[in-house]
C-alpha cells in the first residue's frame, strides 16, 4: 500500500456520521466498507482519500430484516450473508442469482451491498437485481436522513446523488407480490470470478393474466446501471406473448449504449442484451404460468 | 511511515502487539511478524493465496487493512495444524496430490475450512467450485484439489461423528 491516510474506526453510527460530516469531497474523507474496491483502487492509483471511516462493523448496520412487507438490508450486509439466508430466494431471487456469480468466496465474505452500490460501477452485480426489485436506499448524515429510489440514485459514470457527508445506511424493497418472479444473469468471460460484460435482471408480476409489474435492469451497457423503461412498457398491463417479449427485448437493446472495452465490443454487448432480456422474460413468465 | 498505531492482534490464539501504519494490509503485517505461511500472490483479491480466517470466515488479507481487524481471531493455515498435528484437510491435500508447488495451498485450505464450517459440511462439486473460485492454482488443474476437499470433508465429518 503506497498512499497514506488516516484510518478512523468508530464504534457507533453517530460517531461515523460526525467523522464524515466535514467532508466536502470524497478526497477529504470516504467511508470504507469491506475495502474490496477501495483498497484495490488505492493500490492501483497510489492515491487515497485523506481519511477513511470504517463502517463495515458498525453495530446495527449488518443484517437482513423482513417485516411489514418490506425487505431491508443493513448497508454492511455482505454478499455471503445474502447467500446464507434461505429467505432471500423467496423475497429476492435475483439477488441470490447475483450473489452466486459474484467474485470468489473471500471477496463475497467481505464485500458489502452498500459498497457495491456506492462504487458506482456500471458492472456492479447487485445493482441490476436491486433495480428490478424496485429498491430504495437510505442516505444518512449528521443532519438527517432521506430515502432515494435506487432508480434516481445514479447520475452518470461513478456519480450519484449521495453527498460526501452522507452514509448509505440501508437498502430496502417491497416483498414481491404473489405470483411474481425475478432473475439475474451475468454474462462474463468465464464462470468464476469474472467482471460482467452484460448483466440483465428482470422482475415480472402476473395478475389476472396480464403483466401487472415489469422491471428490466441492464448492467455494463451504459455509464451506470439503468432500467430499460421503454422495454418495460411494451409488456406492462398486457397478456404476455412471444411477439411482445421479442419486442421488449428489441427495445431493451435499443436502450443499451455500451462501449467497446477489453472484455467485449459494444456491438456484441448490444446483441446480448436482446438475447438475455428475451431469455429472462421467457423464464420468469413461464415460471408463473 | 506515518499514522503508525500500536495494535493488539490475536494470531492463531496468540496475542501479538504490532505497530502498524494505517495503510498497512493484514497480509503485510502478518508476513512482517513472521507468519509467512500466508502467501502473497497478486495483492488485489484475485488469487486467494493470502486468505486467512477472521472469526472463522475466510477473507483476503491483502484487501484487509490491519487497523480494521480489531479483536477478531486471525487464523492462518498454521493455526489449523502442522506436520506434527495435521488438520484433516492438510492430510487430504498431501495424500491426494492436491499440492504441487504448494503456493496456493494455504489459501485453498483456508477457503475450504470456511466453506465447511460456514456453508455446508457436505459439499458437492458445485459448492466446491463456488467456494474456491477466488483461489488460483497454476499447477494442479484443480481436479485433485476438488478430490482432496471431498475427502477432507468426509474425514472431518467422521471425526465429528466419533466425538
Ligand atoms: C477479485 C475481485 C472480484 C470482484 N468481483 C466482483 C463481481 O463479480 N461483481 C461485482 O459486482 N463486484 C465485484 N468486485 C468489486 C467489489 O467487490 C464490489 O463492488 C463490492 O460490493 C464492494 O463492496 P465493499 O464493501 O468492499 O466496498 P469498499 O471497497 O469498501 O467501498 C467501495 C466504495 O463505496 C463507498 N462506500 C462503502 N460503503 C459505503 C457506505 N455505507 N455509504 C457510502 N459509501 C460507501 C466507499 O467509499 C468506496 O467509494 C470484485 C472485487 C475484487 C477485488
Ligand atoms: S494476494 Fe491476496 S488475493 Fe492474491
Ligand atoms: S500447487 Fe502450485 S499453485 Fe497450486
Amino acid at each position: 500500500m503506497y498512499a497514506n491516510f488516516d484510518l478512523l474506526v468508530p464504534d457507533e453510527l453517530d460517531q461515523a456520521l460526525t467523522m464524515i460530516g466535514g467532508a466536502k469531497t470524497a478526497e477529504d474523507c470516504a467511508p470504507l466498507g469491506g475495502g474490496t474496491n477501495l483498497v484495490v483502487d488505492m493500490r492501483a492509483s497510489g492515491k487515497a482519500p485523506a481519511a477513511l471511516v470504517s463502517v463495515a462493523r458498525l453495530p446495527g448496520l449488518r443484517g437482513i430484516t423482513i417485516a411489514e412487507g418490506t425487505v431491508t438490508l443493513g448497508a454492511a450486509t455482505t454478499v455471503s450473508d445474502l447467500l446464507r439466508d434461505p429467505r432471500m430466494l423467496e423475497v429476492g431471487a435475483a439477488m441470490v442469482d447475483g450473489s452466486r456469480v459474484f467474485a470468489g468466496q473471500m471477496v463475497r465474505n467481505t464485500a458489502t451491498v452498500a459498497g457495491n452500490i456506492c462504487c458506482g460501477s456500471p458492472a456492479a452485480d447487485l445493482v441490476p437485481p436491486l433495480l428490478a426489485l424496485g429498491a430504495s436506499v437510505t442516505l444518512r448524515s449528521a443532519g438527517g436522513e432521506r430515502t432515494v429510489p435506487l432508480d434516481e440514485y445514479f447520475t452518470g459514470y461513478k456519480t450519484s446523488v449521495r453527498r460526501p457527508d452522507e452514509l448509505l445506511t440501508s437498502i430496502s424493497w417491497p416483498v414481491p407480490a404473489e405470483n411474481s418472479a425475478s432473475r439475474f444473469y451475468k454474462l462474463g468471460r468465464r464462470k468464476g470470478d469474472a467482471i460482467t460484460m452484460v448483466g440483465v435482471s428482470v422482475l415480472v408480476g402476473m395478475k389476472d393474466g396480464v403483466c401487472s409489474e415489469v422491471r428490466i435492469a441492464l448492467g455494463a451497457v451504459g455509464p451506470c446501471v439503468f432500467r430499460a423503461k421503454t422495454a418495460e412498457t411494451v409488456l406492462k398491463g398486457k397478456a404476455p406473448s412471444p411477439e411482445l417479449v421479442e419486442q421488449a427485448a428489441r427495445k431493451a437493446m435499443e436502450e443499451a449504449a455500451p462501449i467497446d472495452d477489453v472484455r467485449a465490443t459494444g456491438a456484441y454487448r448490444k446483441q446480448q442484451v436482446q438475447v438475455l432480456v428475451r431469455r429472462l422474460l421467457n423464464q420468469t413468465i413461464e415460471s408463473l404460468s | 511511515m506515518t499514522n503508525v498505531k500500536t495494535r493488539q492482534l490475536s494470531v492463531n490464539g496468540v496475542k501479538r502487539t504490532v505497530d502498524a501504519p494505517a495503510n498497512e494490509t493484514l497480509l503485510e503485517t502478518l508476513r512482517r511478524i513472521g507468519a509467512v505461511e500466508v502467501k502473497c500472490g497478486c495483492e488485489k483479491g484475485d488469487c486467494g493465496a493470502c486468505a486467512v480466517l477472521l472469526d472463522g470466515e475466510a477473507v483476503d488479507s491483502c484487501l484487509t487493512l490491519t487497523g480494521t481487524v480489531g479483536e477478531r481471531a486471525i487464523t492462518t493455515v498454521k493455526g489449523l495444524g502442522g506436520a506434527e498435528n495435521p488438520h484433516p484437510l492438510q492430510t487430504a491435500f498431501a495424500d491426494l496430490g492436491a499440492a504441487q508447488c504448494g503456493y496456493c495451498t494455504p489459501g485453498m485450505i483456508i477457503a475450504t475450512q470456511s466453506l465447511l464450517t460456514n456453508d455446508t459440511d457436505t459439499p458437492d462439486e458445485a459448492d466446491i467450485r463456488l467456494a474456491l473460485s477466488g483461489n488460483l492454482c497454476r499447477c494442479t488443474g484443480y481436479t485433485k484439489i476438488y478430490d482432496a476437499v471431498l475427502d477432507g470433508a468426509r474425514a472431518m465429518r467422521e471425526a465429528e461423528a466419533a466425538k
